[in-house]
């Protein structure tokens, strides 16, 4: 239940009231599921290869618990830190763009003058699959 | 959703209003308490269209569809959204693509202030409520060409909300009654476009073109208040038709500045909602309408044979007609939404928040751009039909082919005949052969100069209407004769001597006196086969009218 609300936590989008209503949990950092470090792993490709790795997020996920010990009941939360900042409005105007070649420079295989990418989305194997195939 | 693949096939025709072939939900039961012709206004929520299914059962239930919209209309700027590259159709592969575009590290995004302009311009033609403050949010889904792997939009906080579209349906008998329809807007949000994908199959790789990359796009987002295919497509070319009488974008599906996707789900009325299908691959109006309709038919089929529909997204493919599953693996997508970082709120003023002494050129105000909004197709439509007594059908029909009304506007400008005999000619002869050789209003071979001559001559007398008809014809051959030459080539000219046409009238009398007493028997309608040889025999040159009233006046005598 606890990976649950943790689950939730990382979900529910920032700026927004948490939803539940306890303080920081006086028990520290819970566990976190195999299912969500697979859905991790896939959203944000990155590999959580080992059990300390995971560890190593069950704890940084505590320490941004300590966030709940403030209480913000009746609190506009923020949007961003820029939020009191002018947002500058650029004219309409070409400026920029004509540097194909240096773009291209950056990429591993290029097939005139477009940059050569697998097909489609390759997904990561399932835990119980081995082979990869390609996204439509 | 996971970036379109899509390879643009072809020039598609402009899908002109009212006829769609097959599946209308309008033409198999036209909604009861039918309204009257020409409803100006009001708008009615009229009754959902129903379905049937092909063969009836016994406790058979009717059918509902749903259909929800997102269009996305490229917007029609120099440079992109965030960034100062150009905004071009075709252009060699990356070149117009700027550091920030390719995604490269260091860069930041600049919002530009037309795209701004274009988004509050829309807003306020649909009706919306703009949003003084809006947010920029990030979406992140992985593809190669979205070279940052999220999308700059706006999903907590878009620029303007809760508007409305009113389109047309034809329904009726003849297709000729146009009933006024509204879709509510649930949002008008500013985002960025990805790139293009070119999928090499046989060798196994994909050509990335980030050209496209960072233009600006507006997303619109209707309610699911359409029910079939026709109201889908006549809403999208009504908006269209908006975008481009207000400049915002050039709307033109061909090239991909218009993007529609649809949601479909079917239900039983009273019951909760079905599962929805998202279709995708939709690049003109007429395979919108199919792909809707033919959707809606394989869930209803899908449903009554006892299975289920997924909740999956679905491509159309045109040459077979039909939507395929775009087999998603995944499951379902999650964007993982945060607010973009680098951009503060977008805040926009009116005349009464303006802050005093502010530079022009920073702030935007909704007020100013309301004022200099232009003409909106409903508003010309209306005009037409004042300005120029025609039907509301007859406006709607001028302002969905590219062209004729500019067209027609220049016959007017040129010729002293009268508003509704250009309409006529306009709609129906030049239209036709239009349409019968597939051609658009600008490879035609009649100048509105020429047609406003031939006009005139009707208009005078010199010749008959049928005389007319004939000159359209050889002014369609594209000799580059003008209609006084072919009139007086071809002698078409109305005999002016009534003496002569009397002595013809009285020989034609004497050649068939059957005719003659059938007449005087009391048979009116046979006086037309004497008028016709009349006729013939004056080559078209006379007035069908004049010829009936001679031969009247002396068969009374």
């Amino acid at each position: 239940m606890w990976s649950r609300l943790v689950w939730l936590g990382l979900r529910a989008p920032l700026g927004g009231r948490q939803g539940f209503t306890s303080k920081a949990d006086p028990q520290g950092s819970g566990r976190i599921t195999a299912q969500v470090i697979e859905h991790l792993e896939r959203l944000a490709l990155v590999d959580f290869g080992s059990c300390e790795a995971v560890a190593r997020l069950e704890k940084a996920i505590a320490f941004a618990d300590q966030l709940r010990a403030v209480d913000t009941d009746g609190v506009e939360p923020m949007e961003s830190v820029l939020e009191d900042r002018c947002l500058y409005l650029r004219s309409d105007n070409v400026v920029e763009g004509n540097c194909a070649d240096e773009l291209l420079q950056n990429s591993h295989r290029v097939v005139e003058e477009y940059f050569v990418a697998p097909p489609g989305n390759i997904s990561l194997p399932k835990l119980d699959e081995q082979e990869p195939f390609p996204h439509s | 959703m996971a970036a379109p693949m899509q390879r643009w096939v072809g020039r598609g025709r402009h899908w002109t209003f009212a006829r769609v072939d097959g599946g209308s939900c309008h033409r198999r039961e036209a909604p009861t308490g039918s309204t009257s012709n020409r409803i100006r206004g009001r708008s009615s929520v009229a009754q959902q269209p129903l379905y049937t299914t092909q063969k009836p059962r016994k406790g058979e239930h009717k059918w509902a569809a749903v259909v929800g919209l997102e269009i996305h209309a490229q917007i029609s700027s120099n440079s992109k959204l965030f960034s100062g590259s150009q905004v071009r159709f075709s252009a060699p592969p990356n070149s117009l693509v700027s550091f920030f575009d390719a995604s490269l590290p260091g860069t930041l995004p600049v919002l530009n202030r037309r795209c701004v302009e274009a988004a509050v311009m829309t807003g306020l033609a649909l009706n919306c409520h703009i949003n003084k403050k809006s947010l920029f949010d990030r979406k992140h889904y992985f593809y190669a060409d979205l070279p940052a792997g999220y999308q700059i939009t706006q999903q907590r906080l878009p620029i303007a909300v809760n508007g409305s579209l009113t389109y047309g349906v034809c329904a009726g008998k003849k297709q000729s009654q146009v009933i006024p329809k509204t879709v509510r807007i649930k949002q008008i949000q500013l985002e960025q476009d990805s790139g293009k994908s070119l999928h090499d199959d046989l060798r196994s790789q994909t050509l990335i073109d980030l050209n496209r990359a960072g233009v600006g796009l507006l997303e619109v987002v209707l309610e699911p208040d359409l029910s079939c295919g026709e109201e889908a497509a006549t809403a999208v070319r009504e908006l269209q038709l908006i975008l481009q009488a207000l400049g915002t974008s050039q709307a033109n599906m061909a090239e991909g500045q218009l993007r529609v996707d649809a949601n479909i789900s079917v239900h039983h009325p009273g019951e909760p909602l079905g599962v929805r299908t998202e279709v995708k691959n939709l690049n003109s109006i007429r395979f919108l309408a199919k792909a809707i309709d033919y959707e809606i038919q394989r869930q209803i089929n899908e449903l009554e044979n006892g299975g289920e529909i997924l909740n999956e997204t679905r491509s159309f493919h045109y040459q077979l007609g039909c939507t395929m599953s775009m087999r998603d693996k995944e499951g379902k997508q999650d964007y993982r939404f945060m607010p973009e970082p680098n951009l503060p709120p977008l805040v926009l003023y009116d005349a009464t928040s303006l802050p005093a002494g502010a530079d022009p050129q920073q702030v935007i105000n909704i007020d100013q751009i309301r004022e200099t909004l232009p003409e909106l197709p409903s508003v010309t439509r209306e005009r037409l039909v004042q300005q120029y007594g025609m039907l509301l059908e007859h406006s709607f029909t001028l302002l969905n082919e590219v062209g004729l009304l500019e067209f027609f506007q220049n016959v007017i400008k040129e010729t002293r005949a009268e508003p509704k005999k250009v309409t006529s000619w306009v709609l129906n002869t030049f239209l036709g052969y239009l349409k019968q050789q597939n051609l658009a209003v600008s490879e035609s071979p009649v100048t509105p100069s020429a047609l406003a001559e031939l006009l005139d001559l009707l208009d005078s007398r010199t010749i008959s209407s049928a005389a007319a008809k004939q000159v359209f014809e050889e002014l369609w051959k594209r000799e580059g004769k003008t209609p006084g030459q072919i009139v007086s080539e071809k002698q078409l000219e109305l005999m002016e001597d009534r003496g002569a046409l009397e002595q013809l009238c009285h020989s034609m009398m004497e050649a068939h006196p059957q005719v003659v007493m059938d007449l005087k028997k009391g048979n009116p309608r046979v006086i037309n086969k004497l008028i016709g040889l009349v006729r013939k025999a004056t080559q078209n040159r006379a007035d069908p009218a004049m010829i009936k009233e001679i031969l009247e006046k002396k068969l009374s005598s």
